[in-house]
């Protein structure tokens, strides 16, 4: 499915009745009262033909829907709270509006990955290569929660070939742009240029705690994803970048073998480099560490998470709004829980047509005439959005629950 | 003074002053105007939060020069950052400047005035504070500088000391227990494997840990340098200078904010702002104050009129040489040209006599009559022997810099890349500057680094007299007056045994 198929009244018909403003606004808001997490938020639109809008706020759900309707984007972004309403920029000194709040977010490209996949490349994207995102959301859940106890992390499908991370605990609304820098920097491995080795460690000593618990997950995954699944290491120009991780005089011995014996797979080759680190030194030696580390570099390089990091370190970045259609597959950016993401299939995500579809359906079923509402706001309940809807919301209690919880202690303290 | 002080407040009206300069204390008009009596424990310790402005009077002279001594430490600091100084050079650099200009002892040096050191300190701070809050650049940097500066401090206090202030603030750190050590001694042994130190079991059971937000030390995290667990960090105590420079510059960066916001207020005051917006010029220039040497009296020795074609090439500044090759070339030098180069001759050690005489030979064109008409009383004028009899003082980088007739300015500043690099080869490749050293020079001037770039120069043009690189124009000090460039050049110059002797004298 390209652009010129999904028509503008598709889009319309899809804000009109399917669109989950209320969930989107409880998610953004904490409350059900409006506060300043929404009304001074800022929106940013999208309109055909590159069109870009920005510093729209809105009071309400409804008010959000209505310019939504009015201007049918082709999809709309979110940005940060700011001290006043965005709205009112115009009005206001040149630098006075100024970002305050807003969730801490990430984003994982596939296109980053193209170095670690033969399957795919650019914007592609099949169930072979969403292994790597599930790896990553993996490492990066467990380390967001443990390391730095944050708790309420929505994971949503950016409808191609990537997916997003929103954090909205109160105090990531609240980190600065040099402590988002921290995280990012924490939480990144490889360095920019992608093709950068990574270097994790001072010699062969003990890897971060952090490390050490991506590395265990990722283990596993190296094996299948990377030995057997894409056999990477099949050609001459993998396997000579995968030499350059190994101590000198192991990977010369290698390079003899492997350029002698071109049909060896990639698990062959990691065989013959498990028994180069044997070879090298007794248990224990230096030689057996340094092979160690290499081999733990290498799992580290081909599968540890990979950042856009620029999203995440600035509260003034806009991240496309959960839910929105993607113009290109028509699919929509739903939430994804982290427990099941393995059997998440990229290819099952409803499209937009196929959602207009059920509703019409549903209605010649004899159910509700659809008539005179047409703006329902629960339409989306007679579709296969219905799950993913319910999960935001789910999502959103636990984070209500959470507030109202701060609030009764803060109130008492008093 | 009280009133400007109230500008650290919140959403405090300013209120407007009444002084006279230099004399009286700077009071304000409302009631509260009463002396307040310090106890000489306003000051417990040598290093400070400034978490309290000064709330004592003080006159319009301690105000300016309390900040100006501290704005030569901090350009400092800026310039050492811009040369990509090692902290090890960083720290001597200041700790040297500091001690010229702004010491500040701790409790152990007993015979100094241990009280007036950090009054000064103080008041210098919350000086510079007024006149830096009012970008986010200047914000910025003076957060940064100021930063390095306590951190410098940090460093050199005395062990006791720097527990005592560590004591007496509420840092929001609390101490790991034996058992949580235990609990996770693999994790935080292989958190701290980066330090060549042996990081081991023992070290661990020696090393206390403290524990806090990890937003405290953004630093560390970023680097993978700490363990984390829960939103917390386990920080070792030889880092806990992470947490607290974290907590000084929040701190300072959110105060000068507050500042920003009541300080509009300030402006109605029209003589602070002069001494405000001169400060924070001179931030930019990189250039605090006036060289001390160049109040106008001549400094060096005498310098005889035939003496200065063989020091040009030797030992002037690139902006004297291009005024000395082009009074050459053209025998003559407009107005200004004149004004700066003849006071900074003067200032050299040219007396009135010797100055005539090279002028005279200089504007060979004219005629005797001619140049007595035209320009004998100026030359006498800028000796102050004529007219309001004002001994003019020497430019400082700073003037040229900011001069409105650029062809008798800064050339780092104020030529085309082009005509800059040109003039720099055929200025100093006798003195051993090269092609090869280009790229770094205008690098400094791209990054308006003028001052850093005519330092490099001065360092590459004095290698063969031991002037190593980071050495300046001694102790790391930057350029910031051509004739301190000059006078330096030519103490350089100077038989070692001859500057023995004058010390000797002096
Ligand atoms: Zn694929």
């Amino acid at each position: 499915m390209s652009t010129d198929e999904i028509l503008p009244e598709v889009f319309l018909t899809y804000y009109r009745r399917l669109y989950p403003f209320k969930s989107l606004f409880n998610w953004l808001n904490h409350s059900h009262q409006p506060s300043r997490l929404f009304t001074h938020r800022e929106f940013a639109f999208t309109l055909p033909g590159d069109i870009y809008l920005r510093y729209h706020s809105f009071n309400d759900a409804d008010d959000l829907k209505k310019e939504v309707c009015k201007l049918n984007p082709e999809r709309f972004e979110i940005g940060p709270v700011y001290n006043a309403k965005p709205k009112d920029k115009k009005t206001m000194r040149k630098t006075a509006l100024t970002p305050l709040q807003r969730e801490l977010v990430f984003d994982i490209d596939m296109t980053d990955y193209d170095p670690v996949r033969l399957c795919c490349a650019k914007a592609d994207i099949c169930t072979r290569c969403w292994a790597f995102i599930s790896a990553a959301v993996k490492v990066l859940h467990r380390a967001l929660q443990e390391e730095f106890g944050f708790k309420h992390l929505m994971w949503v499908y950016s409808g191609r070939r990537g997916i997003h991370c929103w954090i909205s605990d109160k105090d990531a609304m609240e980190l600065t742009d040099g402590q988002r820098k921290a995280i990012v920097g924490f939480l990144t491995v490889i360095p920019g240029s992608a093709k950068g080795k990574i270097s994790v460690r001072l010699g062969s000593r003990a890897l971060p705690p952090s490390l050490q618990d991506a590395l265990d997950t990722l283990k596993d995954r190296f094996m299948s994803l990377i030995i057997n699944d894409q056999d990477l290491f099949i050609h001459k120009h993998a396997w000579e970048s995968l030499l350059e991780h190994i101590p000198s005089s192991s990977a010369s011995e290698l390079r003899d073998i492997w350029s002698k014996d071109v049909a060896k797979d990639s698990a062959d080759k990691w065989e013959d480099i498990r028994a180069q680190a044997i070879k090298s030194g007794k248990s224990g030696s230096q030689q057996r560490a340094a092979m160690q580390a290499a081999m733990e570099d290498i799992i580290l390089q081909y599968t540890y998470p990979r950042l856009d990091a620029e999203v995440s370190k600035h509260r003034n970045h806009l991240l496309k709004a959960p839910f929105c259609i993607h113009p290109k597959t028509g699919r929509v950016c739903v939430p994804i829980d982290p427990e099941t993401i393995d059997d998440f299939d990229p290819e099952k995500v409803p499209t937009v047509q196929q959602l207009l579809d059920e509703l019409d359906s549903a209605a010649s079923m004899g159910g509700e005439g659809e008539g005179g509402r047409a703006e329902h706001h629960s339409d989306w309940e007679r579709t296969s959005l219905k799950p993913y809807v319910d999960m935001l919301d789910k999502f959103t209690t636990g984070l209500m629950n959470e507030v109202r919880r701060e609030k009764r202690a803060a109130d008492t303290t008093w | 003074m009280r009133a400007l002080w109230l500008a650290f407040c919140d959403f405090t009206p300013f209120t407007r002053l009444i002084m006279e300069r230099h004399r009286k204390p700077i009071l304000d008009s409302t009631s509260h105007t009463s002396t307040v009596v310090e106890p000489h424990t306003a000051y417990p310790y040598r290093l400070n939060f400034y978490d309290k402005p000064p709330l004592y009077e003080v006159t319009l002279e301690e105000f300016e020069t309390a900040a100006l001594d501290r704005l030569r430490v901090l350009a400092e600091i800026e310039s050492s950052a811009a040369r990509n100084r090692t902290w090890e050079e960083t720290k001597k650099v200041t700790e040297t400047q500091c001690k010229k200009v702004l010491p500040l002892n701790s409790n152990t040096a007993t015979s100094t005035d241990r009280h007036a050191e950090r009054r000064r300190d103080h008041l210098g701070h919350f000086v510079l504070r007024l006149a830096f809050c009012r970008s986010e650049d200047l914000r910025r940097r003076f957060v940064k500088s100021e930063t390095t500066l306590f951190r410098v401090r940090y460093d050199t206090d005395d062990t006791r000391e720097k527990d005592a202030f560590l004591q007496s603030r509420a840092f929001n750190w609390t101490l790991v227990s034996a058992e949580e050590k235990e609990q996770y001694k693999r994790q935080l042994i292989a958190a701290n494997q980066h330090s060549r130190d042996k990081v081991d079991e023992r070290w661990l059971a020696n090393e206390p840990f403290l524990k806090v937000r990890w937003t405290s030390v953004p630093d560390l995290v970023e680097k993978r340098r700490v363990f984390l667990k829960g939103g917390y960090a386990y920080v070792p105590s030889k880092e806990r200078l992470s947490i607290l420079l974290e907590e000084f510059q929040n701190n300072l960066a959110q105060a000068l904010e507050m500042t920003s916001r009541s300080i509009p207020n300030l402006d109605e005051d029209s003589r602070l702002l002069p001494i405000l917006n001169n400060l924070s010029h001179g931030f930019i220039a990189g250039v605090p104050s006036e060289w001390s040497g160049g109040s106008g009296e001549a400094a060096g020795d005498e310098i005889k009129a035939d003496m200065i074609d063989s020091l040009a090439p030797a030992h002037f500044p690139l902006c004297m040489r291009i005024m000395h090759e082009s009074l050459r070339k053209d025998r003559h030098i407009k107005h200004y040209g004149r004004l700066n180069y003849g006071v900074f001759l003067k200032v050299l050690g040219l007396s009135i006599e010797e100055a005539l005489v090279f002028w005279r030979k200089s504007f060979s064109k004219f005629t005797d009559d001619e140049f007595t008409k035209r320009y004998k009383y100026n030359i006498r004028h800028s000796f102050g022997l004529e007219g309001k009899r004002q001994n003019y003082p020497a430019k400082s980088c700073q003037q040229l810099l900011t001069t409105d007739t650029p062809e008798y300015g800064c050339p780092y500043r104020h030529f085309s890349p082009e005509n800059l690099q040109t003039a720099l080869l055929s200025s100093y490749a006798s003195q051993g500057l090269t092609v090869a050293d280009l790229p770094e020079i205008m690098h400094h001037v791209k990054e308006q680094h003028y001052h850093v770039a005519c330092t490099r120069v001065f360092e590459i043009t004095h290698a063969k007299q031991g002037v190593q690189k980071g050495a300046g124009i001694g102790d790391g000090e930057h350029v910031t007056h051509p004739n301190e460039y000059a006078k330096r050049s030519m103490e350089l110059s100077r038989p070692k045994t001859e500057e023995s002797d004058k010390m000797a004298v002096d």
